[in-house]
């Protein structure tokens, strides 16, 4: 086998590389958490109160407590996405902050954990300030349920963030990433049902957005927060989490390749 | 027990050997160097014996531990100095070393006390709160110095430290690296500066084409290659010059571009014979390392 493909290493080493990235956040933490939460904000009192206001109801609901849950969903997304592209790629690429690091008694593997925990974290952090807006307006119907989008909020970040890391690894440059939003994430977003349902779509096109990742987590988070038990509990945290892991497996082989040789 | 030594190093990259059978031992407490042009393999050496990367052949044993199946508990006593500056432009000079002292696993507490002497090491004092965006060159190599120092290492590996820094600091650098030096550190240093390594090193070998083609003191090495007086004369009638007396009057002569220089056991005819004449400038010297390593590896430029 490849050397660079055998499976990660796993060890607490990474807890420093994640505390550089939280001391590093904290210096800039309100600007940062605003920044996470106005735009999924507008949108989703923007269509949720305008756009609401011309529809009857969606999925038996207003429109507004249909979106708060998509909202949850693309936002946790968005936060994971971006930090392992631009602030990942800057710490990899630019900054060479992993090539310090790796002369420590640490291995990429080690720095990559550090890295996607830290990315979800960051997830962790949007999804709990969209939820207290969501609690704050009173958009849910269950208050215990709706606290299990918090574990829900870092197993998204932890998904996208190991999709993310992937571009990461192999992006020559920052402008590389807008092919990632342009032709994963914004379609992702307006397929999965985090606007409207995605039964609405074609067939095909309802077919395809059952592999994708953002439809399970869509799945799980707006019945929780419409007060019921989502279905295939089990089924959906798999994909999110398989999602994540092979991610994370094979960025981490990318990136031994690009680095280590 | 030797701090450091690898046998019958070897790696490959497609069909070009970089790195092609060198063996090395390096005793505690010395100074020694890693010399050769660029291209050479110096880095990927380093990089092999830091076990960073995996050697197609060969052994490596770091401070007791067989890399790399061990190198992450050899590099725990060792400090490192990389080629490019990699500070955290995220954080100020103290935060940089905090963070950096916690790869190691140390205390918050642990580094808190070091950061004083660190910062006094690197002339940073009151500097601490600093961006690293407002330091000089000269201060971010010696602040890079400096936390390769948090975890007081054993060894520390220094990728040619003193690249792209004027002549005070790298005057500044030295002085440090004399320093480690006499309080017993082990240092392993490339250079391609020949001034470094001869002042620096008590051992040092010379790399070229991913090989082994010297070894020794520097005054071992100009004994053993050079002859010890060297006659550099210029002038574009040097190389006429060269043709009438050359081979009469020195041992060796190497033309490189309007310089001709003459390698002799006694220069005295030669100095005669040049002072009696009025269109050629000269200059006579002792030899030193960089002739050798000039005769060694070539004129030539490398890429």
């Amino acid at each position: 086998m490849k050397d660079f493909l055998r499976p990660p290493a796993l060890s607490l080493r990474f807890i420093p590389v994640w505390r550089r990235n939280f001391m590093v956040w904290r210096k800039l933490a309100i600007p940062s958490i605003l920044g996470n939460l106005a735009d999924p904000m507008l949108y989703m009192l923007g269509l949720g109160y305008g756009l609401g206001g011309l529809l009857p109801q969606v999925a038996g609901v207003p429109y507004i407590a249909f979106l708060a849950a998509g909202t949850v969903c693309y936002s946790t997304m968005n936060s994971a996405t971006f930090e392992v592209l631009y602030s990942g790629f800057s710490r990899m690429h630019v900054q060479k902050s992993w090539e310090a690091i790796l002369n420590a008694p640490l291995t990429l593997d080690d720095v990559m954990l550090g890295e996607i925990t830290w990315a979800a974290s960051k997830s962790l952090l949007s999804g709990l300030a969209i939820l207290s807006i969501i609690w704050g307006l009173g958009l849910y119907q269950s208050f215990s349920l709706s606290l299990w989008l918090i574990p829900l909020a870092l197993l998204i970040g932890f998904c996208f963030a190991g999709i993310g890391l992937i571009m990461t690894a192999v992006s020559p440059s920052y402008d590389f990433f807008m092919y990632y939003f342009t032709l994963v994430i914004t379609p992702m977003t307006l397929l999965c049902g985090v606007f409207f349902p995605a039964t609405q779509l074609p067939h095909t096109l309802h077919q395809i957005a059952a592999f994708l990742p953002l439809t399970h987590a869509v799945d799980l988070a707006r019945p929780l927060l419409l007060g019921r038990m989502p279905e295939h509990v089990f089924m959906h945290v798999l994909v999110l989490a398989g999602y994540g892991i092979i991610g994370f497996h094979i960025a981490l082989c990318l990136v031994r390749r690009r680095l280590l040789k | 027990m030797p701090a450091l030594s690898a046998k019958q190093l070897r790696k490959s990259y497609g069909q070009h050997e970089v790195v092609a059978g060198v063996d090395l031992t390096i005793q505690r407490g010395e100074c020694f160097g890693l010399l050769g042009p660029n291209g050479a393999g110096k880095t990927t050496t380093l990089r092999l014996l830091l076990g960073l990367i995996e050697p197609d052949a060969g052994e490596i044993t770091l401070l007791g531990h067989a890399v790399p199946q061990e190198a992450r508990q050899a590099r725990l006593r060792v400090g490192v100095v990389p080629q490019m500056d990699n500070l955290d432009p995220d954080f100020t000079v103290e935060e940089n070393l905090m963070v950096y002292g916690r790869y190691f696993g140390l205390s918050d507490n642990a580094i808190k006390q070091r950061i004083p002497e660190l910062l006094k090491f690197a002339g940073l004092v009151g500097r601490a709160d600093s961006r690293i965006q407002a330091l000089s060159g000269g201060m971010k190599r010696r602040l890079t110095l400096a936390r390769a120092l948090v975890n007081d290492p054993d060894l520390i590996f220094l990728d040619e430290p003193t690249t792209g820094l004027d002549p005070q600091a790298r005057h500044l650098i030295w002085q440090g690296l004399r320093g480690l030096i006499t309080q017993g550190k082990t240092v392993l240093l490339t250079t391609h500066f020949m001034e470094e390594a001869e002042r620096l090193c008590d051992r040092l070998i010379i790399m070229d084409n991913g090989k082994l083609i010297a070894c020794g003191s520097p005054r071992e090495l100009v004994d053993q290659h050079i002859e010890p007086s060297v006659v550099e004369l210029y002038g574009d009638t040097a190389h006429s010059w060269a043709e009438r007396f050359g081979t009469s009057l020195c041992e060796r002569t190497e033309i490189a571009g309007e310089t001709l220089f003459c390698y002799t056991h006694d220069s005295e005819a030669l100095i005669n014979t040049l002072r009696s004449q009025s269109t050629l400038r000269y200059l006579h010297r002792p030899a030193n390392l960089e002739d050798v390593f000039l005769k060694l590896t070539g004129r030539d430029m490398r890429e």
